[in-house]
């Protein structure tokens, strides 16, 4: 009786996780198979932008928008991935005009608007750079499920780096809601040929 | 004595070598930095360092004058995350070369004098523990390149007359 009753919660316990873990993980079926999900990522913000606009998620809802999250003290990474996406911009030619990459700070302290638009500049002028109060990108960064950490390192600049997760979300059009997911490791070649395909579906 | 004269002739090799600076077993050769936005406070410098000799070196330091600190750093990919750390030394083994490359180790650049600028270079001392200091020159590629620019890099744009246009 007990066994059987046990036996029934773990049955019903086992079946919660894996669905839990099926959102989670985004592994919904339908789209192109690929990161597409209907999990909440992204919502409303109000952000700055280099020309002292206010830009809200409602800004670039007529384009696929990239939307990736970093900071300007970051000579690696950040500059990698966002190489890759004015790469992916340089191949798509007439198409680039339908998508809008967005580039925002995890460092509000130390990326002004200005050194969000010098920054993104030097990749390609069509990547915009945002940037807002300490509760705006946390705000942002918490409807896109960013890791941001604050790592004490006493040569840094104003003595700390940040850690941060690299992730490019790719928002469609319209509705503006979360379609993909690129990473560190999508080429610039990747992301054209995604963005597409589904540029040419919508 | 013996060891005096061997450390004035690898001086004089090294100037003499010139491009690929050597130096006591240590080459370091294939230098090159990205570009900075203007208003940039931090860059990064790449490098090959080869062992020649026979015993394991460690590179411990590394200096320019065109920042105030630099430092030998990795990147470290924590399931999507991206972790910069601080090293305190990056091991060559005998025979084997280490390259600095995005995403793993490199030179960090902290308070930049100035701008990198694309085409331009900069001299880079790097610093071993047996071999002692190795300086290189640095040249500077585009911003967010993936590789040296003399080395055709994958990111590096279509080429004159291959664009099909």
């Amino acid at each position: 009786m007990t066994k059987s009753r046990n036996l029934l919660i773990g049955l019903l316990a086992f079946l919660v996780i894996v669905g839990a873990l099926v959102f989670v993980s985004g592994i919904w079926p339908g789209g192109d198979g690929q990161g597409v999900t209907s999990i909440a990522i992204g919502g409303p913000y109000k952000l700055e932008a280099p020309d002292g606009t206010v830009v809200t998620e409602q800004s670039y809802r007529d384009k696929w928008q990239l939307v990736y999250f970093g900071y300007t003290i970051c000579p690696d990474a950040c500059p990698t991935t966002l190489n890759e996406i004015a790469g992916a911009l340089e191949k798509l030619g007439p198409d680039a005009a339908k998508v809008q990459p967005i580039f925002i700070t995890i460092d509000p302290a130390r990326d002004t608007p200005k050194a969000m638009g010098e920054y993104v500049k030097a990749f390609d002028p069509r990547i915009v750079g945002l940037t807002g109060t300490p509760d705006q990108i946390a705000a942002v960064a918490r409807e896109y499920r960013v890791y941001v950490a604050k790592v004490p390192d006493k040569d840094a600049p104003d003595g700390y780096l940040m850690d941060h997760s690299s992730v490019i979300y790719v928002m469609r059009p319209g509705d503006g809601r979360f379609v993909a997911t690129f990473t560190t490791e999508t080429s610039a070649d990747q992301m054209a040929a995604r963005l597409k395909k589904f540029i040419g579906n919508s | 004595m013996i060891r005096t004269s061997i450390v004035a002739a690898a001086l004089i090799c090294g100037i003499a070598l010139g491009a690929a600076a050597q130096q006591s077993g240590v080459t370091v050769s294939d230098a090159w930095a990205r570009a900075t936005p203007s208003g940039a406070k931090t860059g990064a410098a790449y490098v090959t360092v080869k062992n020649m000799g026979t015993a394991p070196d460690r590179l411990v330091a590394v200096s320019t004058p065109v920042a105030g600190v630099a430092q030998l750093h990795t990147m470290i990919d924590d399931n999507g995350v991206m972790k910069m750390r601080p090293v305190t030394a990056i091991e060559v083994k005998p025979g084997a070369s280490v390259t600095l490359k995005p995403g793993g180790f490199h030179v960090m650049l902290m308070d930049l004098k100035q701008p990198l600028a694309e085409g331009q270079s900069f001299a880079l001392t790097l610093t071993f523990e047996k071999a002692g200091p190795v300086e290189t020159k640095v040249i500077i590629a585009k911003a967010g390149a993936a590789a040296p620019a003399a080395m055709g890099g994958v990111n590096m744009g279509d080429m004159p007359g291959m664009s099909g246009k």
